[in-house]
């Protein structure tokens, strides 16, 4: 086996500019290690600013964004890139070292056909001829199942879809033949169907070329699927390092072991209660202007202190059914009623109790708070809005629920812009809870967060659930954040619910096709595990 | 019909439908306002025989819609009326006029174009750096000052301190080519001191946009040169949004070059509208307003379509 | 306000000797307005810091009420600009539907001819009082602040905490002006600087073109005009002007500048 990259003491930095703050420098990467033999695929992970894609692309001695290397060497085939002329470096990225990104579909020239930028590095470093490129990308496109190989390259980037485009990067980035490639979250985007598809055809082609790869993601699960080895990162530095299956089955440090165990909530799902608390029937609804019915014939029952999910990929028309729920979104046809009395189809026509009783969480934090709003505003208002609070007793009322989300009271005066994500999120759940409401819908509260802060918010959730015997309504994509807190489930699917009913039976056989791929597109934690879920399965992706 | 075929159809509809709201937003801007138009135009001391007269030549006694309708019928057949200051046929005098300020504006363009495109190209290369620095500086200082102000500081230093060139532009028939461009050489170097300052900038964000983009870091990751990265993966994209610049401020040409042409004595288009508003002339403030609203919204049209057909979505639908 | 850039303090800084020169110029010009206190052009001296115009008024005294004239009509027009786009803007976006279809499409309409051009056959027809020409500057400048206040509140009103705001129950007017328009200030506030820049411009140029202020009111279009002819004899009496207006409207730009900028790199941050 030979050495192809070593990355020594590896010190990376950038400029940062805070807001109302003076410009610093913040070191991003401090110091880290990492070896890759011919042929082997090591796997990067880590939260959000962990400093695993800087690491990665520096094995093309790139810098994003301001971003630059201090310290440390980094050598491919046994030169010191770092060190080496602009020319050399060029001759470098391209043909011995490639880059797959996150959004293919930003990172596709729109002007361009795809079999054009597809073969253009093997031409510019004159490693084949055009014939031999194109003919080496059609083989490529097969390899990697998009369809019709032959023709695939003609097209222009916005004529194919997101997974069909992930896939042609890759095959932009195995064409010239490289020794080395640099994965960044390619499956990330995607939706959870097509994610293992993808991913699939990732690890399919890069057996049958025989290339080495770093392979970035914040998904343990994913990771261990396609890597031999795996470097968990924090802050820049490194956690942990070791084969694969050491990592996933015995992790040395605390942190890795929070990441393996990451979504095991043990839940004990509740029997359905005697009445329910929401009770949406025959519920069907379209959006203006548009032909088809966004949502069909849908009828799902909430009980008290509950939790229902609702779980489909993007499309599938779940976020709708928020939307009608709150009055946002008449239905054409059907009836939403609430404690034994049917609601007003549109929001301007429910009373303040009505509006009072049901509340909603979003996904993204970030603009679900006014910028311009201290967090004791933005709880304070509730309790104004409907209880009427004021003074001395609003404010009790907000450090109370500041102290249910688990922030102290220190956190009155913030601003949402110094909240950290998981934070930003707990003030939306104060802000929802100071409405004392029987029923919170939460529209993908978690996707947005790194695993472990999800994980806080989930069980802060089902805490909040308990103590204050509050029902949901939790939209998601994600099925292991569904078995983490459901009683019940409803699967959808192009608008339709197509499995309904307690957890426990939802989640045994026999299943339906779409559930049947929706459950196996939830990446375990185990080794192998891909291969074979591909086995069993019964119905493709969409993004086939 | 194609998407393509059918959203060109639909902005020259708008187009044109712009144009027509324009003559009525022209008409009623001169004819509909408060107070007695004859009244301003003779002054207070007119007599009420002057005033019933110019009424009646005016029109003023019909009502509004009739006197809309004919007047666009006569626009439409290419005839704008005569001027009542001296019952000149306006279409005759605009003719000639329009042509001067054509030259005029053309050559402008023909100068500040390509030179805004080269400097906004410099800007983004060397961004944030010295050439960028002192780029932007100098036309932030041309877009603080009015059109006329250069005007006068460019004759003031080139004409007057240096003597290089004439401070009054006229131009007449019969002059050589070289004649005419050393008379028009001030005017055009302000026009273009005024131009190129929004174009320039305009550029620079255009391109730097483009430069930005994720299939760019693509480019530089697939170890290309920069001139191959510049022709083949920015220059295809960072034509319609420059185009469209460079056409949203020729249009704004159209508007400088009216302040223009009063500095240096210019006999087209601006001037001619400028004196007959002092003279309150309608008829003939009415035809250089259609006029320049034509022009205008035909750039700024041509703009719109440039930006369809550069658009590979559009070209390529799915 | 924290540490204000070097730039933007000096702009600001300015700006407001510029207002105070313009509102105490009374106190400040050495002589009357109108008053004839020299020969024609004379060069500058002790006398006359600046020198004489075309009739013999001191130049500096001429130059400090124009600033005054012009600089109230620009204010005038920008606060009219902003009075009626922002309420119209505001409105638009809040609204939606037909409302914000018929005001969209007439503002459109509008912009589709040049604004100089617009306001010279306006002018053709109507009296050039001060009242006049405030009211059609403002007017014409409302379409551009409509426009950015319109995009601005649609971005902000698509924001989940304004949904949010909705689903509690909140008023409209509460939504308008506690929501939105907190939001909505900063490139409010940028854009009023600009609008009044452009004021400046605007009310100078019209001057220059004899459609402005009339005489003998002295504004800095106006001293352009009737120095003019001194211009081709060397005397720079017609230029001062242009120093005025160009420390003026820099100085804005400045501030204008940083304003945004302070609150774009703040993109949910605290103001």
């Amino acid at each position: 086996m030979t050495q192809l990259l070593k990355i020594r003491d590896l010190k990376i930095g950038a400029t940062v500019y805070p807001p109302g703050e003076p410009t610093r420098w913040m070191e991003i990467v401090k110091g880290v290690s990492l070896d890759l033999e011919k042929g082997k695929v090591v796997g990067l992970i880590g939260e959000s600013g962990a400093g695993k894609s800087t690491i990665g692309l520096s094995a093309l001695a790139y810098g994003r964004g301001g971003v630059e290397i201090t310290g440390g060497s980094v050598d491919v085939n046994g030169r010191d890139i770092l060190k080496i002329r602009p020319g050399a470096l060029r001759k470098l990225r391209g043909a011995e070292v490639t880059y797959v990104a996150q959004s293919a579909a930003a990172a596709f020239n729109p002007a361009r056909k795809l079999m054009d930028q597809v073969i253009e590095t093997s031409l510019e470093h004159g490693r084949l001829s055009k014939s031999e490129a194109e003919a080496r990308a059609v083989e490529l496109f097969r390899t990697l199942g998009l369809p019709d190989p032959e023709t695939f390259g003609k097209r222009y980037p916005h004529q194919v879809s997101g997974g069909q485009l992930q896939r042609a990067m890759t095959a932009m980035a195995l064409c010239p033949g490289p020794d080395l490639v640099i994965f960044d979250e390619p499956t990330t985007a995607l939706d959870v169907t097509t994610q293992i598809d993808v991913l699939a055809a990732i690890k399919t082609a890069i057996r049958e070329t025989g290339v080495a790869a770093i392979y970035i993601t914040h998904d343990l699960a994913v990771v261990a699927q396609v890597s031999d080895h795996i470097m968990v990162l924090r802050h820049g530095e490194t956690v942990e390092y070791g084969e694969t299956d050491q990592i996933i089955n015995a992790p040395r440090e605390e942190y890795t072991r929070a990441l393996v165990s990451v979504r095991q909530i043990e839940h004990v799902e509740k029997g359905p209660g005697t009445e329910p608390v929401l009770k949406v029937e025959h519920i069907t609804a379209r959006y203006r202007g548009l032909p088809r019915d966004v949502l069909h014939d849908i009828n799902v029952e909430v009980y008290p202190g509950q939790t229902l999910a609702v779980v489909g990929e993007s499309g599938s028309g779940k976020s709708t059914l928020a939307r009608v729920i709150t009055g946002l979104l008449p239905p054409s046809e059907g009836s939403v009623t609430f404690d034994g009395r049917t609601l007003s189809s549109a929001m301007e026509g429910r009373t303040r109790e009505d509006l009072r009783q049901v509340q909603m969480i979003y996904q993204m934090a970030d603009t679900a708070m006014n910028p311009r709003q201290t967090v004791g505003t933005i709880i304070g208002r509730p309790l104004e809005f409907y209880f009427g609070l004021r003074g001395a007793e609003k404010k009790r009322r907000v450090k109370d629920l500041l102290e249910k989300i688990e922030m102290g009271d220190g956190f009155l005066d913030r601003y949402p812009a110094e909240l950290s994500g998981g934070q930003k999120q707990r003030v939306c759940i104060a802000r929802a809870l100071a409405a004392e409401p029987q029923l919170i819908l939460c529209d993908e509260v978690t996707s947005a967060l790194d695993p472990l802060v999800a994980d806080g918010i989930l069980k802060l959730l089902l805490d909040l659930q308990k103590t204050e015997n509050v029902a949901y309504m939790f939209i998601t994509h994600d099925l292991a954040t569904v078995r983490a807190i459901a009683d019940s489930i409803a699967v959808m699917y192009q608008g339709q619910v197509v499995r309904y009913g307690p957890k426990t039976q939802v989640l045994s056989p026999p299943f339906d096709d779409y559930t049947d791929l929706l459950l196996s597109s939830v990446p375990e934690m185990e080794l192998g595990w891909l291969e074979q879920v591909l086995n069993t399965r019964k119905m493709q992706s969409a993004g086939n | 019909m194609g998407l393509l075929a059918r959203l060109l159809a639909q902005r020259i509809a708008l187009g044109l439908v712009l144009l027509f709201a324009a003559s009525i937003l022209i008409f009623v801007g001169t004819s509909l306002m408060p107070g007695d138009v004859a009244q301003e135009i003779l002054g207070q001391s007119a007599t009420p025989e002057a005033l019933a007269n110019l009424r009646a030549e005016l029109g003023l006694n019909e009502p509004p819609l009739t006197r809309y309708i004919s007047w666009l019928t006569g626009v439409l057949h290419g005839d704008f009326g005569t001027a009542l200051t001296n019952n000149m046929d306006i279409a005759t005098s605009i003719g000639k006029r329009l042509s001067n300020t054509l030259f005029l504006a053309g050559c402008a363009a023909i100068i500040a174009v390509p030179l805004a495109v080269l400097l906004g190209l410099i800007a983004v290369r060397f961004r944030d750096r010295w050439p960028d620095r002192l780029i932007s500086t100098i036309t932030l200082a041309s877009i603080s000052l009015p059109e006329f102000l250069i005007g006068y500081l460019v004759i003031y230093f080139v004409a007057v301190k240096l003597r290089w060139f004439p401070s009054m532009a006229m131009v007449y028939d019969g002059m050589t080519l070289a004649q005419k461009l050393n008379a028009v050489a001030l005017p055009v170097l302000v026009l273009v001191l005024v131009v190129l300052a929004h174009m320039m900038r305009m550029t620079r964000a255009a391109i730097l946009n483009v430069m930005q983009s994720a299939y760019i870091e693509t480019a530089e990751l697939k170890g290309l040169k920069r001139f191959t990265i510049i022709w083949r993966h920015a220059f295809p994209n960072a034509v319609a949004p420059v185009v469209n610049v460079v056409m949203l401020n020729l249009a704004y040409l159209v508007v400088g070059v009216v302040v223009v042409e009063v500095v240096f004595v210019y006999p087209g288009m601006g001037q001619y509208m400028v004196d007959h508003v002092s003279k309150r002339d309608v008829p003939v403030v009415q035809a250089c307003g259609m006029v320049f609203a034509f022009v205008y919204i035909s750039l700024n049209m041509i703009a719109d379509i440039v930006a369809i057909l550069a658009n590979p979505r559009l070209r390529h639908p799915k | 306000m924290r540490r204000i850039p070097l730039g933007a303090a000096l702009g600001l800084i300015i700006t407001v000797l510029f207002f105070l020169a313009a509102i105490f110029a009374p106190l400040l010009a050495p002589y009357g307005m109108a008053e004839v206190v020299g020969g024609v052009w004379e060069p500058a001296s002790d006398k006359f810091w600046l020198g004489t115009d075309n009739i013999g008024r001191d130049l500096l005294t001429r130059l400090i009420y124009g600033g005054r004239t012009t600089i109230f009509i620009a204010t005038a027009a920008t606060l009219v600009a902003f009075g009626v786009g922002t309420a119209l803007g505001l409105l638009a976006a809040v609204l939606g539907g037909w409302a914000d279809q018929a005001l969209s499409r007439f503002v459109d309409l509008v912009m589709s001819i040049p604004a100089l051009i617009f306001a010279l056959v306006v002018l053709s027809v109507t009296p050039t009082t001060v009242l006049v020409l405030v009211l059609v500057m403002g007017l014409l400048e409302s379409t551009r602040v409509f426009r950015l206040s319109r995009a601005v509140a649609v971005d902000i009103t698509v924001m989940d905490y304004v949904e949010a705001a909705r689903l509690r129950g909140e008023r409209r007017t509460w939504i308008i002006f506690r929501e939105i328009l907190p939001n909505a200030l900063s490139p409010l506030v940028s854009e009023l600087g600009l609008r009044f820049i452009f004021g400046v411009l605007f009310i100078s140029t019209l001057s220059f073109l004899g459609l402005g202020v009339q005489p003998p009111q002295a504004d800095w279009g106006g001293i352009v005009k009737e120095n003019k002819e001194g211009i081709v004899y060397g005397i720079p009496a017609a230029l001062y002007p242009a120093v005025a207006i160009a420390a003026l409207s820099i100085s804005v730009n400045l501030v204008a500048d940083w304003v945004l900028n302070r609150t774009s790199s703040l993109k949910g941050g605290r103001g």
